[in-house]
C-alpha cells in the first residue's frame, strides 16, 4: 500500500486568484541507474505522471523522469473563478495509481 | 638524475589529467549532444528564442540528489495565448530528460518547482512551447559538488 500524499492549498479564495498548490509524494524514485551489492542494477521504478484537474477540467501535469528527486515535490498554480475539487493523481512505473481530492471555497 | 625522475613525474602527472579531462569532456559532449537531440524532437527542429524564461537553481548544489528546481515563463496565459508544455533536459546527467509539464488557461501562471537529481557540474535547459507553436529557452548552470546517481 502506497504512502499517503501531503497538499497544501489553501482552502479558500477569492474568484480569479491564482493560487498556489505545493504537492509530496512519499516514494523512493528508484532511478534505474543504482547498482545492489551484487553489482546488479536496480530495477528503475517511479513515478512517472502527475496530474491535476479542477472539476473534472485539466489545469496542469507533469511527465516525470528518473532525475526527479525522491519523494517528488511538485509545485504550481492554478486560477480559480468557482468552488470545487482539486483532484490529484500519481502514477507508479507498476500502473497503480494514487489519487488525492481537495475542496476549495471561491467567493 | 633525481632532477629527471621528477620531470618524469610531473609530465606523467600532467598527460594523466590531460587523459581524465578528455575522457570527461567526451562524457559531457555526448550528454549535451543526447540533451540536444531532445530538444529538437519537442520543438519539431524549430530554433527556440532566448528569453522570457527565468529559473532559480542554487549556483552551487552540494547534495546532486535533490536540488531544487523553479521556472517561470512570461506568458499571458489567456485562452488564445497560453504555454502549453515545458520541457527541463539535463546536459550531464545519464539521461537528458528531466521532467515534461502541461499547462492549461487554468494554471494561471506557466511556473512549477520541484526538486531534481544532477550526477555532475552541468547545464539545465528549459525550454517552452506556446499554443502559437512558439518556442522558448533559457538555460542555468549548476556546479554540483557530489553526484545524485548513486554509482
Amino acid at each position: 500500500m502506497a504512502e499517503k500524499p501531503r497538499l497544501k492549498l489553501p482552502k479558500e479564495a477569492k474568484k480569479g486568484d491564482i493560487i498556489e498548490i505545493k504537492t509530496l509524494m512519499p516514494h523512493i524514485m528508484e532511478s534505474g541507474q543504482r547498482k545492489d551489492k551484487d553489482g546488479k542494477v536496480i530495477p528503475r521504478k517511479i513515478i512517472n505522471k502527475f496530474t491535476a484537474e479542477f472539476n473534472g477540467k485539466p489545469v496542469f501535469s507533469a511527465d516525470l523522469d528518473p532525475a526527479i528527486a525522491a519523494n517528488p515535490y511538485i509545485q504550481f498554480s492554478a486560477k480559480v473563478e468557482e468552488s470545487g475539487t482539486f483532484k490529484f493523481t500519481w502514477t507508479d512505473d507498476d500502473g497503480s495509481v494514487i489519487t488525492a481530492e481537495e475542496k476549495i471555497t471561491v467567493a | 638524475m633525481r632532477d629527471m625522475t621528477r620531470r618524469a613525474a610531473l609530465m606523467l602527472g600532467a598527460s594523466g589529467a590531460a587523459l581524465t579531462l578528455v575522457g570527461w569532456n567526451d562524457g559531457a559532449s555526448a550528454a549535451v549532444k543526447e540533451a540536444a537531440e531532445q530538444i529538437a524532437k519537442f520543438t519539431g527542429g524549430k530554433e527556440p528564442a532566448k528569453g522570457k524564461i527565468s529559473i532559480e537553481l542554487p549556483e552551487i548544489a552540494e547534495n546532486g540528489n535533490t536540488v531544487p528546481l523553479s521556472f517561470s515563463v512570461d506568458a499571458p496565459m489567456t485562452a488564445d495565448n497560453y504555454v502549453t508544455d515545458v520541457m527541463v533536459v539535463s546536459e550531464g546527467n545519464p539521461n537528458p530528460g528531466v521532467a515534461t509539464f502541461h499547462f492549461t488557461p487554468l494554471s494561471g501562471r506557466a511556473e512549477a518547482a520541484t526538486r531534481i537529481r544532477l550526477a555532475a557540474t552541468q547545464n539545465i535547459v528549459v525550454v517552452a512551447k506556446t499554443s502559437k507553436g512558439e518556442f522558448l529557452t533559457g538555460q542555468k548552470l549548476v556546479k554540483v559538488t557530489i553526484g545524485g546517481c548513486g554509482g
